[in-house]
């Protein structure tokens, strides 16, 4: 492994070579997975895993937490990347979200509606933060860091204020509700009648909602102008700004739709799981390990991030519940160890 | 800047301060309330909050001649914290009672903390460790309420012979207060002849449960969840959601009415879940009804009052009623005061309760069973009554110690 | 807080060379004073809960002003530091939850206690000096987390959720250490001598090679020093000192548990560090004055409940204000008084 001396940007033959290495790797990976998926499992790997139901609903749970855990942790991604901005108030602004979409939702029944409004106000909460606050610290990265600690210190306070310490739920649109069998089957029962794998609809929805958004995240940053803007202003941004283009619109732009990701994060993680203090503290760390797993800055890396983690902390609970916690912190720590920078980090 | 000023002020009223061992008898009686209003129990502390006000209210903010001054102080739920807002209370504020804290570690941090002050009369609030009155006991730390172990009174005996479940397994939060839960439901069931194959430990504070349910043996009678707070509002719903089909046994905080009235989809799945617990919410007991009435005089009262509200309740009771037995003079030593309370037998909301020789409430538990209330919410049914439950569920006491503290493996009866 | 910021800020003195706000000679021996004779006029509880409190949580603020002062480090991970000396107090010494509690003496527990979180500081700065700025807080807040929670999901070594409790501090010489007084004096005179050894490092070779790192690290590696080599090794002296200061605590409550290790308080020092002020070792202990203040008094001001809210609008008033924490604020309002008019401009 090359990068373990992390000065590999010179002997790009040996990165090719790892490259392979990996691939093959994953190859295998994909081929016994689908084994997996498909064949009837014999006794010894139910002895291991449980149950084959077990495996697969563990994984597909952890796909889809990976899902909630990419929408939080893109704005995070998003607001870094281009600003060196380390928003550690970005759970506060999930949590916020989470509470405006439960008062819409539990006032009209209209989910949507309340998805729609979560977005628009986190947006322009984001959009205050960064006009008032942000933009007069701007090039003092600490300071930013600092206030943000301060910001959800008072947040995660007023919100208890307002909210109180009970646990909130949203409520899912009839048409989002209930499970779907997928095309899996998991026993074959004695009279020969096979018994296929149920699975929510709402955290698949997730999921899709996690891979739209993430389709759209790609094409905005790679298709489009304001794209382009950001890319040339995660590159450097004294060009950027030298180049004509004002600057502090675009990071304007950027703060606002990562603050409205993390809104939607939370009215769709309110409605999966629910909303509650100190959610605002798991998915701030949450987004953490995921970025810097994945590499600070890079959307696709917190994809490949969250996938990680979102299934580690799956597995984690059901096979080594005790310490199923602590793997995170692992991957986060091996990681560092083999790519300082993160998996997609440059 | 008032922050300030006023801080320079306590600053040098503290420093100023000789203790008042020698009270006038019109001077008012300080009763310390520790609770917790930060944080993930908020709202178990406001509860808490509301039951001892309530107690206050039934009294006048009287007793035994002087008025009674209480001064709320808030922890986070740690045991840290809960230590250094006791400290504040009774060595800056001069309480002579302090009525708290509210959960489990909390209660044993407290409980060391009390040796230091023996003057001090320290009434628990609803922090239900076992070991903080059966295992190396304080001389002035009392507990009116009853605690994990004894709640779970009947449950056991109830799930075998009625509802003949014979394998049950467990599920709950890796700390404490679930492991005395957990005991005292298998000190019962493993007697009776039910076997507990499989428990599974989550992390307190888990939110995702759907792959814990999952791995849930689907070869067992039922499964016994103690969880409380948010995590069971999460655990109980997806239970639903993914179509769980065991029935579920609960511990006492898994549904008490904190969960049952959380907001959300939380409803069909819990009717006719048993449980059993120091409260009941569907019990019509004039002392309940009356303190029910009481509690809701208070200001965001919940549909019922909660086991929080219910133990600080008989706390600050208990606290005020040996207050009046002294006639307001608790002697220089706070003697008369702690000879009232160690003698103190009293009828709470929920029937007579009289303590042990570690000062640990002896009193009735009920088992519960869950059930949609009139205005459509949920509520728990009374089954039957336990009464007279102690610490060691009935058991010798030295036998009962000999089988040590509640952990994750301890008891088993595979 | 400029001096930790990656930004080469123009004039930007080295801290320990000519800081604003740095206390005179007189200014020191009127504060040792004054805090020598505390004792005379205050109550036990202000000497414990608010006097040797502040000195304890000021010890562990000054150890993260160390290395973010002075090394540009910026480390969430102090408290756990601390909490290593504190667990490795409870494990081999006395406690009463029957579990483990060697019964060891004190004067060796607590040598055993500061090496090993000196170590584990190094350990932690080995893992986190491949970063830099911001990133560093980002993976020290990660390792205090993870370590926080390993500590409450085991039980063999760290006793779980419920840690360990009844933890004496020793008696010598007939005064028992935990009595008001004694370990107000305690606490004052390790935050005195750890607060003279930083002053006298920053001056000396290393603490000036430190310094020089922080603010130029190419150059001082161009010149053939190690720097990482010089970073761990101020990890390893911070690490002392929030040794000291976990042993302190730990005597303090007579408990310790995963959370007197966990993300909140790993903040809570970071807020008293900068609301103190990082550029000169006073801050720290300023800060934790503040700070235990509030603590213990808000609920006088703004209620039980909302303290928080005071807390952290304090943080944020000062952060976005005053980036040199208290000590900035005093330098500024000294500076308006002095007639110096030759003063290199005030604060950042």
């Amino acid at each position: 492994m090359s990068s373990v001396d992390g000065k590999a940007p010179f002997n790009a033959r040996q990165g090719l070579t790892a490259r392979q290495v990996w691939a093959g790797i994953g190859l295998v990976l994909a081929l016994i997975l689908v084994w997996m998926v498909v064949a009837q499992w014999p006794a010894w790997l139910n002895g291991i895993l449980i149950s084959k139901r077990t495996f697969l609903t563990t994984l597909l749970n952890g796909l889809t937490l990976a899902g909630l855990y990419f929408l939080v942790a893109s704005g995070f991604t998003l607001i870094f990347g281009l600003m060196r901005n380390v928003n550690l108030a970005h759970g506060s602004l999930y949590l916020l979200g989470a509470y405006v979409g439960y008062e819409v939702v539990s006032r009209t029944g209209m989910w949507l509606l309340g998805v729609a409004v979560a977005c628009l106000v986190l947006a322009v909460v984001g959009l205050i933060l960064q006009v008032l606050v942000f933009r007069r610290l701007e090039g003092d990265d600490l300071r930013q860091t600092l206030v943000t600690i301060g910001i959800s210190i008072v947040a995660a306070d007023m919100m208890i204020a307002v909210w109180g310490g009970n646990t909130y739920q949203i409520t899912e649109p009839d048409w989002l509700s209930g499970a779907v069998r997928l095309p899996v089957v998991t026993t074959i029962r004695a009279d020969g009648t096979a018994i296929f794998l149920a699975y929510p609809f709402f955290r698949l929805f997730v999921l899709f909602l996690a891979v739209a958004v993430g389709i759209g995240l790609w094409l905005m940053i790679n298709r489009t102008r304001l794209g382009a803007m950001i890319r040339a202003g995660v590159n450097d941004r004294a060009m950027l700004s030298a180049s004509g283009v004002n600057v502090h619109v675009v990071f304007a732009i950027v703060f606002a739709l990562g603050a409205a990701l993390a809104g939607l994060a939370g009215v769709i993680g309110g409605s999966a799981l629910s909303v509650s203090p100190g959610e605002d503290v798991r998915y701030l760390l949450a987004s953490l390990v995921v970025v810097i797993v994945g590499g600070m800055g890079s959307v696709t890396g917190a994809a490949i991030g969250a996938v990680l983690i979102g299934i580690a902390e799956q597995l984690g609970l059901v096979y080594f519940p005790t310490y199923g916690g602590v793997v995170t912190f692992l991957i986060l720590v091996v990681a560092l160890a083999v790519r300082p920078q993160g998996i997609m980090g440059k | 800047m008032t922050a300030t000023r006023r801080t320079i002020l306590a600053l040098g009223a503290s420093m100023a301060m000789a203790w008042p061992l020698t009270a006038l008898a019109s001077d008012p009686i300080r009763i310390g309330l520790l609770a917790t209003f930060e944080g993930a129990f908020t709202a178990l502390g406001e509860d808490g909050q509301r039951g001892a006000m309530a107690a206050l209210a039934e009294f006048g903010a009287e007793a035994g001649g002087r008025p009674i001054e209480v001064i709320v102080a808030s922890s986070t739920g740690a045991p840290d914290s809960a230590l250094l807002a006791a400290r504040r209370l009774v060595e800056q504020d001069g309480v002579s009672i302090l009525v708290g804290p509210l959960s489990g570690s909390e209660g044993l941090a407290v409980r060391d903390y009390a040796r230091e002050h023996p003057a001090v009369a320290f009434i628990n609030g609803s922090s239900g460790a076992q070991d903080t009155t059966l295992r190396n006991p304080a001389d002035n730390f009392y507990r009116f309420s009853t605690e994990g172990v004894q709640w779970m009174a009947g449950l056991g005996t109830y799930a075998y012979e009625e509802r003949g479940y014979r394998t049950v397994a467990i599920l709950g939060e890796d700390y404490s207060f679930p492991y005395s839960q957990v005991m005292g439901f298998m000190l019962e069931f493993c007697e009776a002849g039910g076997r507990v194959p499989a428990k599974f430990w989550v992390p307190i504070g888990t939110n995702d449960y759907s792959s814990v349910i999952a791995a849930l043996p689907e070869d067992v009678d039922a499964i016994f969840v103690s969880l409380g707070g948010a995590d069971a509002v999460n655990f109980l719903t997806q239970y639903q959601q993914s179509g769980g089909v065991a029935p579920l046994l609960a511990g006492s905080t898994t549904v008490d009415q904190t969960v049952l009235s959380a907001e959300g989809r939380l409803r069909t799945g819990l009717i006719g879940v048993a449980s059993a617990s120091p409260v009941a919410g569907t019990n019509d007991a004039p002392e309940w009804l009356e303190f029910v009435a009481a509690y809701r005089q208070q200001p965001g009262a919940l549909a019922a009052p909660s086991l929080f509200a219910h133990a600080y309740y008989i706390g600050m009771k208990a606290a005020l009623l040996a207050v009046e037995e002294t006639g307001g003079d608790f002697g220089d030593n706070g003697e008369n005061l702690h000879a009232a309370l160690a003698g103190l037998e009293f009828v709470t909301p929920t029937g007579p309760v009289r303590l042990d020789h570690n000062r640990q409430a002896i009193a009735d538990i009920f088992l519960t069973e869950i059930v949609e209330a009139e205005d459509g919410g949920l509520t728990s049914r009374i089954v039957r009554v336990t009464s007279g439950v102690n610490q060691t569920l009935g058991m010798d006491e030295a036998e009962f110690l000999a089988m040590g503290s509640p952990s994750r493996d301890n008891p088993s009866c595979e | 807080m400029s001096a930790a910021s990656p930004r080469p800020a123009a004039g930007r003195s080295l801290p320990a060379a000519a800081p604003p706000g740095d206390p005179s000679v007189g200014a020191h021996l009127g504060l040792a004073a004054a805090l020598l004779l505390l004792p005379a006029v205050a109550s036990g509880f202000i000497l414990v809960q608010i006097g040797a409190q502040s000195l304890i949580l000021g010890l562990l603020a000054l150890s993260l002003m160390v290395l973010a002062g002075y090394g540009g480090m910026i480390s969430l991970a102090q408290i756990t530091v601390a909490g290593i000396a504190g667990y490795t107090v409870a494990i081999l010494g006395e406690n009463s939850v029957a579990v483990h509690g060697f019964g060891w003496p004190w004067w060796l527990t607590v040598p055993v206690a500061i090496t090993f979180a000196a170590l584990g500081a190094a350990l932690i700065g080995w893992i986190s000096v491949r970063t830099q700025g911001i990133y560093t807080i980002m993976i020290t807040l990660a390792i205090a987390t993870a370590m926080s929670l390993f500590a409450q999901q085991n039980y063999t070594l760290f006793n779980g959720f419920e840690g360990f409790a009844g933890i004496p501090a020793p008696t010598l010489f007939g005064q028992r250490l935990r009595a008001p007084m004694a370990f107000y004096y305690l606490c004052l005179g390790v935050a005195a001598l750890c607060y003279v050894a930083v002053l006298y490092g920053a001056r000396s070779t290393f603490g000036l090679g430190l310094q020089a790192t922080r603010d130029n690290q190419r150059r001082m590696r161009a010149l053939g020093f190690d720097t990482t080599a010089h970073k761990v090794f101020a990890w390893f002296l911070a690490g002392i000192i929030a040794g000291l200061a976990g042993v302190l605590l730990v005597w303090f409550q007579g408990r310790i548990s995963p959370g007197t290790i966990g993300v909140a308080a790993a903040i809570n020092i970071l807020v008293i560090a900068v609301v103190g002020g990082l550029r000169h070792p006073i801050g720290p202990f300023l800060g934790a004055v503040v700070v235990v203040l509030i603590q213990t008094f808000a609920t006088d001001v703004v209620g039980a409940a909302r303290h928080n809210t005071l807390i952290g609008i304090t943080f944020l008033v000062i952060v976005y204000f005053s980036p040199d924490g208290l000590l900035g604020l005093w330098s500024r309002f000294q500076g308006q008084f002095r007639q110096n008019p030759l003063r290199p401009g005030d604060g950042a």
